[in-house]
């Protein structure tokens, strides 16, 4: 670039293209409460839908009254399954290839669970009659541990009784619903035969739940003249929603016309189909009103979407020196009432298979068994790639776990077994293909920063200090180096519900010089208007802020499998940047038509394709569009727009380095964070701040799950953290000042060289904070301790260790 | 989160608060910040079909210090006890206390009557108008009558305040000596974990006065006077402290729930008890 003459980078900044921290265009009306959400949809007539939920996490449903709540003035209906029965929408189709209730259908499996679906002219009088509808309830026994329903007599479900075989291969109880093996396990347990060192450890990772600050819903209105359904909804992926309703409902695909508004976070929680969905749709059907649903923050925890709650034994093998030949992982996986986990279709378990994490591991195997309990359906990826937070947990607990097995510094530890610059693209024992890394030179310039010499030193002088009696602080050092994967497709390998995972861009250009585009992507608060049109600024040479950006429309948006998993940019931002590539290739010929040489002869400079050699002669994108549409050019047909539907021929495999530095206080549990060094590279950077904004957010719900966030049961079933009272949100006051840093290592296979990095943070962030508590008591014998980190867990581990004494 | 039907009153007096809980009696509830008694309707935990807002009434508000006499108002919000340039001089703890309540939001609502006559284990006023000795004082029919907050609260949300009477005030001697206000938390907008409020008074390098009392420990806030007893007479020594907070542990009952067990419980409010009456020796 450094031939750029003045000019030619005054015109480059002015495209507010790649690398610009452009201001995100989205928040003009986000900061003024001038968003439209699904809530702030507001339809004449519209009607309003609230559910009776079970307080039983399980029970036979005996008997459904619904006769008082019917009587009340404004009610209009109340469904049960009976009532869905008939339209066959009494259950419905999970992500996961199971099924799930809609409405109770003669049992409920969790706490929370749909029972019945009222309607009633008002909101209020919705919520009056739920306590009018009289269910009799015949409790069951509940299991709310995956080992023992394993073992139970208990059929938690009662539908799949019999049945040996289910969607992801045989069932070996009838409270089991897969099991997932990848690798070789009978080579993997011959390298821990013969191993120097094995390291063994058992963690389990906590149910927690996404929590966007606005809850799911849905408005559903049904044209009963044109035959046509809108549904408006908080949905990460609109046009697969449409898909599915239109299979559920038999209603054509054409006839149904899906919007996703405004989203206020989604973080994994808003890819699920949920019962208030469906039954907003048939109460709309049913009474030819539009019928809104909006589930309240309880019903949201409860219900809607958990995260992780995963049991995970690993195996890790390794020379007396440290390199590691080998990883064994085993996951009791509890899914709750239904298998509701929103994975592609071949991957009952996610990517749980990056488990082998950043590291040169030559064997490895991964066996997940997914198992029923009474505990809410969900299993959603919360700002991450499928299962991908597990998977690094996992790794990075293992690594330090092997660090004190052989009694060497974790960071070394990891630089001896980082995948080398000059593996790429690797191969890993669990079948992925990483496509670009640097890792040797993120970890030193992370440990040079934060100089990781210097806080090993302090950190001793501490224990010493401690050990002396005059202090009652430690000092954990968390490090972890995660590899996310992020970008599904490719449609080979990858679907949806038989839904090939590729996405798609739409772009015109307009007669004056100015473009909207239209990706079937949804943005939930991560800046798509902001980031995608400086992807398309740099490559069709329009200014940023002369590119409109519209997603979440299935009417006008092309179709796309949506945002989660960090791949709007791996997967439509390069749609995006296809789609522009197509529009540069006629604009090329449009130019030389105008300039009177050949195709060939003109170049494309910034915003502009001028003559080779003769710069002074050129036409501005800004011409050429005009003459695309008011002249008559020989053999070019008029307009100026394209579509591109791009299938990744791979993912992309961000990656970072990340350091933590921690005083808990021994004798209260109270962790304070000192400071949190966040390298992250994603490969080429579209809009650093945006980048920055997006690390802070992903830290912050890392801090959240590491220190405190858990969606826990009593014995009962019931959800003892039901309510932000007791389920940790984390606000300013919570968060450290975060340092972000980054290293460049563009993905050699994406048309700009970008990655995803969304949820980089969280994945990263988790085993980084909990590393750093767990660092802190290293040093008095602890191997590992469950997250999540809250005062008294912490004050448990320094009791366990005698610290109180 | 949605409420039952409710009627809705905003009397400019605190006469026409009186007749209107004497007209609707168990039906009617009187509304200060709405901090505790919103949610509570939302989750239709409580049923109140009569609510009756104070924020009209001016006779509940201000802060009063007359001489050593300080009188608060019960409509005072914490906000206001953080900002009133006289109390933190003549009564430093307030705002100390006020600011570990809740966040900003909450604190522009929150009132400092609300959060005494509610009788919530988890508010931090009740404990520390104990630590103070202060007078509550109670408007009914009949007239007002005083209750000192050390005998106000019986149980969890059950108070010495009849149905038909409302919480007017606050008064109390402005406290002399060192103070503290110790809290730990899970977050903010949290209750304690545990929480203590110390007032100390020193004479000739020993301990002259200790009231000592800690929060969310118990169904009812916990004044101990056997541990400020325990202090008394004493150069506030390890082995003084230590006495004090086993005094303390003592008194306190506190129950497992997602803060933690009891034995981290009792543990904490040691440490948390320790700290605050060190703090506050420090400032005596």
């Amino acid at each position: 670039m450094n031939d750029l003459t003045p000019d030619r980078e005054e015109r480059s900044a002015g495209l507010k293209g790649l690398g610009c921290s452009r201001k995100r265009v989205e928040d003009a009306r986000f900061t003024q409460g001038k968003g439209n959400y699904v809530d702030d949809v507001k339809l004449p007539g519209m009607l309003h839908g609230d559910f009776v939920r079970s307080p039983y996490a399980h029970a036979r449903v005996v008997s459904v009254n619904k006769d008082a709540a019917l009587a009340l003035d404004g009610v209009v209906a109340v469904l049960t399954a009976e009532d869905l029965a008939p339209l066959n929408l009494h259950w419905m189709p999970t992500l996961a290839g199971d099924k799930q209730m809609v409405l109770a259908d003669g049992k409920v499996l969790f706490q929370g669970q749909e029972v019945a679906f009222v309607v009633a002219r008002d909101r209020y009088v919705a919520a009056d009659a739920v306590e009018l509808v009289e269910v009799e309830y015949e409790e069951l026994p509940v299991i709310t541990d995956p080992f023992e329903s394993l073992k139970s007599d208990v059929v938690l479900r009662e539908d799949l009784a019999g049945q040996t075989e289910g969607p992801h291969g045989p069932r070996k109880h009838h409270n089991h619903i897969f099991t997932w093996e990848q690798g070789d396990e009978t080579a993997t347990n011959q390298v821990l035969d013969d191993a120097e060192v094995v390291a063994t450890e058992s963690m389990y990772y906590h149910r927690t739940h996404p929590c966007p600050l606005e809850t799911c819903g849905s408005v559903a209105s049904m044209d009963k003249v044109n035959g046509k359904l809108t549904l408006w909804g908080t949905f990460q992926a609109p046009h697969v929603v449409r898909t599915v309703a239109s299979l559920l409902s038999g209603i054509e695909e054409h006839n149904i016309r899906v919007i996703s508004p405004d989203i206020g976070g989604g973080f994994g929680n808003k890819v699920g189909v949920y019962p208030g969905y469906v039954c907003s749709i048939v109460a709309s059907i049913v009474t030819g009103q539009p019928v809104k649903w909006v589930e309240d923050r309880m019903e949201n925890l409860m219900s809607t979407a958990f995260a992780r709650d995963y049991w995970m034994t690993g195996k890790i093998a390794a020379t007396k020196d440290g390199k590691i030949t080998g990883l064994h992982c085993h996951v009791t996986a509890d899914h709750g009432g239904f298998d509701a986990c929103a994975d592609p279709t071949k991957f009952p378990a996610g990517f749980m298979n990056i488990c082998t994490g950043s590291y040169d591991i030559p064997v490895a195997y991964l066996g997940v068994d997914g198992v029923y309990t009474n505990k809410a359906p969900g299993g959603v990826s919360y700002r991450c790639s499928f299962r991908v937070t597990e998977a690094v947990y996992f790794i990075e607990r293992m690594i330090e776990v092997l660090a004190i097995e052989l009694d060497m510094d974790a960071a070394e530890l990891r630089r001896i077994n980082f995948i080398k610059k000059e593996q790429f693209p690797y191969q890993s024992a669990l079948g992925w293909e990483y496509d670009s890394g640097d890792y040797h030179t993120a970890w030193d310039k992370a440990l040079k920063t934060v100089d990781y010499e210097g806080l090993r030193k302090e950190q001793a002088d501490r224990v010493e200090a401690f050990k002396r009696g005059e202090t009652r602080k430690l000092m954990g050092v968390g490090l972890s180096f995660f590899t996310e994967i992020v970008g599904a497709g490719p449609v080979k390998n990858c679907d949806i519900l038989g839904m090939g995972m590729f996405d798609s861009c739409e772009i015109r250009i307009h007669p004056t010089g100015s473009a909207i585009a239209r990706l079937g992507t949804i943005s939930q608060g991560q800046g798509h208007a902001t980031t995608f049109a400086q992807i398309l600024a740099s490559e069709i040479g329009i200014s940023a802020d002369n590119i409109a950006i519209e997603e979440g429309d299935t009417d006008t948006a092309p179709y796309g499998l949506g945002t989660y998993g960090s791949r709007s940019t791996p997967v439509a931002g390069a749609a995006a940047a296809m789609a522009g590539r197509k529009i540069r290739a006629k604009a090329q010929m449009i130019a030389a038509y105008l300039l009177e040489v050949h195709d060939d002869d003109v170049e494309f400079d910034v915003d502009r394709f001028a003559v080779k050699g003769a710069p002074e002669r050129f036409k501005t994108m800004k011409d050429i569009a005009y003459a695309a549409y008011n002249q008559a050019i020989p053999g070019i047909e008029p307009g100026l727009e394209a579509v591109s539907y791009y299938d990744p021929p791979n993912m992309t495999y961000p990656f970072g380095a990340y350091v933590c530095v921690m005083d808990i206080d021994v004798d209260t549990g109270v962790p304070e964070i000192r400071r949190f060094y966040a390298l992250d590279d994603c490969g080429t950077r579209i809009n650093p701040m945006i980048i920055e904004g997006q690390v802070h957010g992903g830290l912050t719900e890392a801090l959240a799950v590491a220190l405190g966030q858990e969606i826990s049961y009593d014995k009962m079933g019931n959800v003892k953290t039901g309510t932000l009272m007791d389920f940790f949100l984390p606000t300013a006051w919570e968060v450290p000042n975060y340092e972000t840093d980054h290293t460049v290592t563009p993905s050699p296979h994406h048309p700009i060289g970008a990655k995803g990095v969304g949820e980089s943070p969280h994945v990263g962030g988790v085993p980084c904070f909990s590393n750093a508590v767990q660092d802190a008591f290293r040093a008095f014998g602890l191997r590992h301790t469950n997250m999540p980190h809250d005062h008294w867990r912490i004050w448990q581990t320094a009791n366990d260790l005698g610290l109180h004494e | 989160m949605i409420p039952a039907a409710f009627d809705y009153y905003r009397p400019k007096d605190v006469e026409g608060v009186i007749a209107l809980l004497q007209e609707h009696g168990d039906d009617a509830r009187v509304m200060a910040g709405g901090h505790s008694l919103i949610p509570m309707m939302k989750l239709r935990m409580a049923e109140v079909p009569h609510l009756i807002d104070l924020q009209d009434i001016a006779a509940l508000k201000g802060i009063t210090i007359d001489g050593d006499t300080i009188t608060i108002g019960a409509m005072v919000t914490q906000h206001e006890l953080i900002n009133h340039d006289g109390l933190s001089a003549a009564a430093p703890i307030l705002s100390e206390a006020a600011l570990q309540i809740a966040d900003p939001q909450v604190r522009y609502m929150g009132t400092v009557g609300g959060n005494i006559a509610n009788g919530d284990p988890g508010n931090d006023m009740p404990g520390l108008m104990q630590c103070l000795d202060a007078q509550i004082e109670l408007l009914g029919p009949e007239g007002t009558r005083k209750v000192a907050a050390r005998e106000y609260y019986e149980a969890a949300y059950m108070t010495d305040r009849e149905d038909d009477e409302v919480l007017i005030s606050v008064r109390f001697a402005a406290p002399t000596g060192g103070y503290s206000y110790e809290k730990q938390k899970r977050k903010i907008g949290d209750y304690a974990t545990a929480a203590a409020a110390v007032q100390i008074t020193k004479a000739e390098g020993r301990v002259a006065t200790a009231s000592i009392a800690m929060t969310n420990l118990s169904d009812v806030p916990v004044w101990s006077e056997d541990a400020g007893d325990a202090l008394v007479g004493t150069t506030c020594d390890a082995e003084a402290m230590k006495a004090a907070v086993a005094a303390m542990l003592g008194d306190i009952d506190p129950t497992e729930d997602n803060r933690g067990p009891v034995a981290f419980k009792r543990h904490v409010a040691g440490i948390i008890l320790t700290r605050a009456i060190t703090r506050a020796w420090d400032r005596a």
